[in-house]
């Protein structure tokens, strides 16, 4: 019995090892995203992505096919929302620090991972509607604020778009 | 390409930055503490099991001393008839 369970925590290491060695760099960017941190110094993006592979770590051998990175990514989506709250404080100073945590999370999901709107809807409880709105504004917030200085009563701008 | 397409580019474009450095223990950290979550799992599941054949084998206990499906013994006599 404990036999059989070390040669399998020795196989779910060895496999969660490369995992790890393949996707922790993404995984961290796009913590770093969520998180508003400067990519220098971000102790509260590896703190959530330490808290999200922990989780998948301990889902490994329950995967069933399910790739690691998709469980990963959701675990930190979502734990990501879940504490949302207690990110607001924070001087956020990464790309997207002028977005609100709710924003960022949409944009980085839907546009830099590229989930379908249907997928980040469930995953943040919210109607597809709601996330094509939230992912519109951010657009338009961020295309505002990397030429004209932020503001964030700003209406989206459509000057020079067709 | 739309206009919306277009923007939505521009800023996926913003957030490709080089990706940072990851600290050297981060993924050894995450497995020492999923290894953690994981006996909490089995230890939780366990005593559920434990106490699922604890509680069948004392009603198996019991309904073998109490033989419930037997009628209890009657009290009254039925009248006897015919003498």
């Amino acid at each position: 019995m404990s036999e059989r369970h070390s040669a399998k925590d020795r196989r779910r290491t060895r496999e969660f090892d490369a995992f790890v060695a393949g996707a922790a760099a993404r995984l961290l960017h796009v913590s770093t995203l969520l998180t508003a941190e400067p990519p220098r110094s971000n102790p509260r993006a590896q703190e959530l992505l330490t808290a999200a592979l922990a989780r998948t770590y301990a889902d490994w051998d329950r995967l069933r096919g399910d790739d690691p990175y998709d469980r990963t990514r959701r675990a930190l989506a979502v734990r990501f929302a879940r504490g949302a709250w207690r990110h607001h404080r924070w001087a956020a100073e990464g790309v997207l620090g002028r977005l609100t945590p709710q924003e960022r999370l949409v944009l980085v999901l839907r546009l830099y991972e590229g989930v379908a709107e249907e997928q980040a809807a469930t995953l943040l409880g919210i109607p597809p509607e709601r996330v094509r709105a939230v992912c519109t504004r951010a657009v338009a917030v961020m295309r505002n604020s990397s030429s004209a200085p932020p503001s964030r009563l700003a209406l989206p701008s459509r000057l020079g778009t067709a | 390409m739309s206009g919306s397409e277009r923007k939505e580019a521009e800023v996926r474009r913003m957030m490709e930055t080089p990706h940072p450095v990851v600290p050297g223990g981060l993924g050894a950290q995450a497995a020492a503490r999923g290894d953690r979550l994981l006996r909490r799992h089995r230890a939780l599941r366990r005593a559920l099991w434990l106490l699922l054949s604890a509680a069948l084998l004392a009603l198996a206990v019991w309904a073998l001393a109490t033989e419930p499906w037997l009628l209890p013994p009657s009290d009254t006599v039925p009248p006897v008839e015919g003498v």
